[in-house]
């Protein structure tokens, strides 16, 4: 719009009511992470009294934090590597080739990716237990059972993704590299794949960022052993209390990767988003 | 595609006989397939986008076609914690979770039917303040000014956020008596007068579940609508704004009308998400909602992991089915070109 006077003052407004609106519960996050346990029970002081870094040290121990976090990791590293390989092939046949069955794979992928996981989660609990009662392999509780569930929502979303970016490419790029020989999957490999690649990074991170917050099948297939940070920050409420100050240092930590790869990517992602879900 | 395919391979100075556009010629060509000819196509058979597809065929079957086939099995059979390991063997009941679960007579029906109003209601709340607030940013950070950059991450961050870490913030503020929020309702703004509201538990739950997730939904339909507006051309506005128009006007006559194509899918993703939120009551309210603030998926959840009623878990998931099949068919009109349609 036009910058008139009015334009400048009205914008000046609304952009800071919305950063208020966004700030005060980071604000809320942050500040409580640094304050003494004393200081966060009672009610709630904007200015804290007295800072201290000790919540942040304090985590690791009160809660086997580490442990969720390594389980989370490889849950969430695994789901995005298998869902981003598999999509990759797909995708390009998708966006690239004719075959018999094209239309209705994309329609599924498509429709899959809208529906909750509360409508998968039974189904698959019951399977795995299928499973165990014919092979004896425990899959719930187990990284490989929460891996193959995350997927649920991980993979539709990478092949739908990965499908725009791939249309995006010209197509002239891999012709001139097939006639050099290469062949479709040489042109793939060669070609496709490092064009696509900040796509495919993108598509990566914004899989790994919605399995890191996963709850529901968390909440329902891991146990002591495989609990992932989503369920583990709640180990900081004991019965009598709630380490508010240690919970807040938590989730600053558990954040952060998030938070940077997302910033990393971002660009990236708009592009594809808009393109995949907004034409 | 198909389409541009041609567009661009006409014009295009490939040079003379450079292979015809679309994807008949191979480049490394194959005689013989060319020679036993079916009298029209030339194409050469290839199995190559079937061993492509292949593994994420499989994986669809196994984590969604599977499931939601047995999800849908589930609905007609009597499934207890009793025969959960043993559940091949469960008896077949016909409709019987239908009737049972769903009868508006019943508590059980009643509930049911209450908390898909409910669910409605809170869907068409939370996408519409999400919507308002994503297009205000929008619009504002289209302008160019310093520091809007920084701001633009910025907005963004909600989003980013697993999604817990944003509602345990929000659960803190809300807390009992001694929050942020009553902090500055009661103690600064002097509402509710002595009274210090619980703002997580009966009827406030209800919009305090509202306020978290338009936090960390609104910053998705800002990222949609900033890269809408980004098509719409400077001097359009300009010459608007020459021809006397008020920003309200050129909101309403460019602005909105420019983002029209992309709203409608904006609107429908958001609506489904919300719609199926889970994360967010589960967070705030632990495994059993306040009955003011239950949801569909909540509501499913309780039922087939909470008072192991999983038939009726099941009954209502297949309503859920239903209602979301009806959703993405229009989804997919939206999304899909349609050129898409004729292979």
């Amino acid at each position: 719009m036009i910058e008139t006077r009015n334009f400048r003052i009205l914008r000046n407004i609304v952009l800071t009511i919305l950063s208020l609106w966004v700030a005060v519960p980071l604000y809320v996050v942050v500040s409580t992470s640094l304050k003494p346990l004393k200081d966060v029970s009672g009610l709630f002081q904007w200015i804290p009294d007295e800072l201290t870094a000790s919540p942040y040290f304090d985590i690791w121990t009160t809660v086997p934090l580490a442990k969720y976090f390594q389980n989370s990791l490889i849950i969430t590293v695994a789901a995005t590597v298998c869902s981003v390989t598999v999509a990759v092939l797909a995708a390009y046949a998708v966006a690239r080739l004719q075959f018999r069955g094209r239309r209705a794979f994309s329609l599924t992928v498509l429709s899959t990716q809208m529906f909750p996981g509360i409508l998968f989660l039974l189904p698959l609990y019951l399977i795995f237990t299928q499973i165990r009662n014919v092979t004896g392999l425990q899959l719930q509780g187990s990284y490989l059972g929460l891996i193959i569930t995350y997927m649920t929502f991980t993979l539709p979303f990478a092949i739908w993704m990965l499908t725009g970016y791939f249309a995006a490419i010209p197509k002239e790029l891999e012709e001139a590299s097939m006639i050099d020989g290469t062949g479709r999957m040489g042109a793939l490999f060669r070609v496709i794949l490092p064009v696509a690649k900040p796509g495919i990074i993108a598509v990566a991170v914004y899989s790994f960022i919605s399995a890191w917050g996963e709850v529901l099948f968390a909440s329902v297939l891991t146990n002591e052993a495989t609990k992932t940070l989503s369920l583990g920050l709640k180990s900081y409420a004991s019965e009598s209390d709630v380490f508010w100050n240690q919970l807040m240092a938590a989730s600053v930590v558990v954040s952060l990767p998030v938070l940077i790869g997302f910033i990393l990517v971002q660009k990236h992602l708009v592009a594809g988003l808009s393109a995949g879900a907004v034409k | 595609m198909t389409h541009s395919a041609l567009d661009r391979g006409d014009p295009a100075p490939g040079g003379g006989d450079a292979p015809q556009p679309g994807l008949a010629s191979g480049p490394v060509p194959d005689p013989p397939a060319a020679r036993t000819a079916l009298p029209v196509r030339k194409k050469k058979k290839s199995f190559l986008p079937y061993g492509l597809v292949l593994p994420a065929a499989l994986l669809e079957l196994l984590i969604h076609i599977g499931p939601m086939l047995l999800g849908v099995w589930i609905a007609f059979i009597s499934l207890t914690q009793l025969n959960l390991t043993n559940w091949l063997n469960a008896p077949f009941v016909g409709l019987q979770n239908f009737v049972n679960g769903l009868n508006p007579e019943s508590t059980i029906g009643q509930a049911f039917f209450s908390t898909v109003g409910r669910t409605l209601l809170y869907t068409v709340t939370v996408v519409g303040f999400s919507w308002v607030l994503g297009m205000a940013g929008a619009v504002f950070l289209s302008s160019n000014f310093k520091g809007r950059a920084i701001l633009r991450t910025f907005f963004l961050v909600p989003y980013a956020l697993p999604a817990y870490v944003g509602t345990i913030a929000w659960a803190f503020m809300f807390n009992q008596r001694d929050g942020a929020v009553n902090q500055i309702l009661v103690d600064t703004l002097h509402l509710f007068g002595d009274e210090r509201p619980f703002w997580l538990l009966g009827q406030n739950s209800f919009g305090a579940m509202i306020v978290v997730n338009v936090w960390q939904l609104w910053p998705f339909a800002f990222l949609m609508l900033m890269a809408a507006l980004q098509t719409v051309p400077a001097d359009v506005y300009e010459a608007a704004s020459i021809d006397g128009a008020s920003l309200w006007q050129q909101f309403r006559s460019i602005t909105l009308p420019m983002v029209r194509p992309a709203n409608g899918v904006l609107l429908l993703v958001m609506s489904l998400w919300t719609f199926n939120q889970f994360n967010i009551p589960f967070v705030l309210f632990g495994a059993a909602s306040p009955k003011e603030a239950t949801l569909v998926s909540p509501l499913i959840y309780q039922n087939s992991f909470g008072s192991w009623n999983f038939g009726l878990g099941g009954a209502m998931s297949v309503l859920l089915l239903i209602a979301l099949f009806i959703a993405s068919f229009f989804y997919i009109r939206m999304v899909l070109p349609k050129g898409a349609d004729n292979d």
